[in-house]
């Protein structure tokens, strides 16, 4: 399949595949970070994951509706007001749902899969039923559009820059607060021993509802990105969840660095294949390689050691 | 077990359920029932061999597949191809460039039927192809994670996962499978039109016949040894493997069973529906027909015939009304499962009512099965 093209072309195309799956990059990180927390620390299977992130996508496009009629003046900077205001929405909700459902499912993992399964058809068909069944796009500031040319074949889009600073900056949010911070320490502690975690004073209550709010809240940043690269629908939701899971897994549950690293190497295979092969094939063989290393390596690619 | 004087391997009140399903399911509804609602019980039933299969998988042996709609898609796409090649005889399709092969290829520049379609000219190794793919199918994913002790969460997404491949590839391989429409326009089974309503009505008896047979053989792996090597093994599976037990070929074993009786719900699904799509195999209709077993009752092997033919009634009926209160409708029961009643429909019966029926059916007055308050599958087990 490489005959075809000579050794310069190629490079181009690699180059441009490249930046393409560094876009597909920062999108399957930003959806598996807040999954990352959810289900690697809190071993939840958040199958709503994906309607939280369409919460942020419809947060982010009415507040731009509302700049736009109201405040225009302000309209090129709407989109981090978006941001902050899709991470409370999602966060609050996310809250909300672990207090009324997911704290009486800990130590029923599979059972967390049907309930919030149920959640995500539930909010699918309030988005529906409020919002309309037509997806929504929102209108980009100006100095978001367009595209910087790096060498006279290779073009990247500013709208995918700016998704990827983005993901930097949340990524290292995310670590120095899981880490570094003292909160950060009181999650791994009661991920690792609940009972331990409690009795040396820790409100693990309070620490579970937190964390499910950071990850939905994550979620919700995610989906507020992602409406500058495409539009967003009721169902959207549901078409990232495999996806997302798979990185989450494949980089081994329990680790950041795992994540980030899963996300970029299932990116990278892909946008590269997507080029000479069609999408659906090229699909098809990402996501079957993953299941395939994944049945050699089930407990994925990074390991944290951990007595149990 | 054998306490109550049980020889055979139904308990009394066990042969008493079935013959209410078996005389529901032969005498009364097709009485009541004008033909077109009997061919949604027909289809409903269908899907109740994929719950079938589940409640051995998920509820004895404690391993959640999600990805129960392959083997029904792969049974429904062995019948469908081989209904297909019937239907497109060279007289048929001699309106076509290159005829004797199904439209949809001939509508994708294809000239000649592929290898892997050749076999299923014959009814013989489609019967074959309909138990033996996805059972083959299922051993090589069951193999490969079993062995490595990848279970619980892991084995759960993972098999989703492999639902959503299959899709994509179905619908991407048009000139193959038919695409996104999949195989459609089926007409004849040896000649036999099955679009007529008597041929449907004679499909649904069989259908029933089909179940009620797969049902026994349910509770024949139920009670014998391998039953409860299962759910001793749900229960503390480290203390089953030290017994000796090679744990892991009775967890194939029983996904392999589970996906071979989803395979043959399919099949009948596609010969009483008369098409095949890749709509069917997907991670919606995989996770709907884990919330049929729910209902049901994870543990009881007729709660979850029960379980699927409520739930597909109420889709039917509240969908045809009431389309936005159904979805509604739908996410409650999941989390109303979950949470108020995790044994279902039947974990209900069993508290509530069949105390009350006790001393009717002879002093049968307490269930002897194994009936977990939770369901619990130890955490994320893989990442030991």
């Amino acid at each position: 399949m490489f005959s075809d093209y000579s050794l310069a072309e190629l490079s181009s195309i690699f180059v441009m595949q490249g930046f393409a799956g560094l876009i597909l990059f920062s999108v399957f990180l930003l959806m598996a970070l807040g999954l990352a927390i959810i289900f690697g620390q809190m071993g939840v299977i958040n199958m709503a994951h994906g309607e939280f992130m369409i919460l942020g996508a419809y947060v982010t496009y009415f507040t731009s509706q509302f700049f736009l009629n109201f405040i225009p003046d302000l309209f090129s900077v709407y989109f981090f007001v978006a941001m902050i205001l899709a991470f409370i929405a999602s966060g609050a909700l996310g809250m909300l749902v672990e207090w009324l459902m997911i704290r009486r499912l800990y130590k029923r993992p599979l059972d967390t899969l049907l309930a919030t399964w149920g959640l995500s058809l539930i909010l699918q068909q309030f988005y529906r039923s409020v919002f309309g069944p037509r997806e929504v796009g929102v209108e980009l500031p100006s100095w978001m559009m367009g595209s910087l040319p790096l060498t006279d074949v290779v073009e990247v889009q500013i709208n995918g820059l700016f998704v990827m600073a983005l993901t930097i900056v949340i990524t290292i949010a995310v670590a120095l607060l899981m880490y570094k911070s003292n909160w950060g320490k009181q999650v791994r502690a009661v991920v690792q021993n609940r009972m331990m975690a409690s009795a040396v004073g820790i409100n693990t209550e309070k620490v579970d509802r937190y964390t499910f709010g950071l990850g939905c809240g994550i979620a919700g940043i995610a989906g507020s990105a992602f409406t500058m690269i495409g539009s967003t629908g009721p169902t959207s939701g549901q078409l990232y969840i495999v996806d997302t899971f798979l990185v989450v897994v494949f980089g081994g549950a329990q680790s950041l660095l795992g994540t980030i690293a899963s996300a970029f190497t299932i990116s990278q295979a892909q946008s590269t294949m997507e080029f000479f092969l069609s999408g659906s094939t090229a699909k098809v063989l990402t996501l079957l390689s993953v299941v395939i290393i994944l049945m050699l390596r089930p407990q994925g690619l990074f390991v944290i050691k951990v007595r149990r | 077990m054998t306490k109550s004087g049980r020889t055979f391997f139904l308990r009394p009140q066990d042969m008493i359920g079935i013959a209410i399903l078996a005389i529901l399911l032969i005498v009364v509804l097709p009485l009541t029932l004008d033909n077109f609602r009997l061919q949604f019980i027909g289809k409903y039933l269908t899907y109740a061999f994929v719950a079938l299969g589940l409640v051995l998988c998920w509820g004895y042996a404690g391993i959640l597949s999600l990805g129960q709609g392959v083997f029904f898609g792969l049974g429904g796409y062995c019948m469908a191809m081989f209904l297909k090649l019937e239907a497109s005889s060279v007289e048929n399709t001699k309106i076509q460039t290159t005829p004797g092969i199904p439209d949809f290829m001939d509508w994708n520049q294809i000239t000649s039927l592929p290898w892997f379609w050749e076999p299923f000219r014959h009814l013989s190794f489609t019967m074959l192809a309909v138990i033996l793919v996805p059972a083959i199918f299922a051993f090589v994913v069951g193999f490969a994670m079993f062995k490595r002790r990848v279970g619980g969460v892991y084995f759960a997404i993972i098999t989703q996962a492999l639902a959503a491949i299959l899709t994509i590839l179905i619908v991407g391989q048009q000139g193959y499978t038919g695409g996104i429409n999949g195989i459609t326009d089926l007409r004849t089974l040896n000649g036999w039109d099955i679009r007529t309503d008597s041929a449907k009505t004679i499909l649904y008896f069989i259908c029933v016949g089909l179940l009620l047979a797969c049902i026994l053989l349910a509770y024949f792996v139920k009670s014998s040894k391998l039953g409860r090597i299962l759910v001793a093994m749900r229960d503390k599976e480290d203390r089953v493997r030290f017994s000796g037990y090679d744990v892991a070929n009775f967890k194939v074993f029983v996904f392999c069973l589970a996906a071979s009786l989803s395979a043959i719900g399919g099949a009948m699904f596609t010969l009483q529906v008369g098409f095949m799509s890749p709509s069917f195999v997907g991670i919606v209709p995989s996770i709907e027909m884990v919330i049929y077993t729910a209902v049901g009752g994870r543990l009881s092997i007729l709660g979850a015939i029960y379980g699927t033919l409520l739930v597909n009634w109420a889709k039917t009926s509240f969908s045809e009304t009431f389309p936005e209160l159904w979805l509604f409708g739908l996410g409650g029961l999941f989390i109303a499962v979950v949470l108020a009643f995790p044994n279902g429909i039947a974990g209900l019966y069993q508290t509530y009512v069949a105390p009350r029926l006790g001393p009717l059916f002879g002093g049968a007055t307490k269930r002897r099965d194994a009936t977990p308050p939770a369901p619990s599958s130890s955490a994320p087990a893989a990442a030991e």
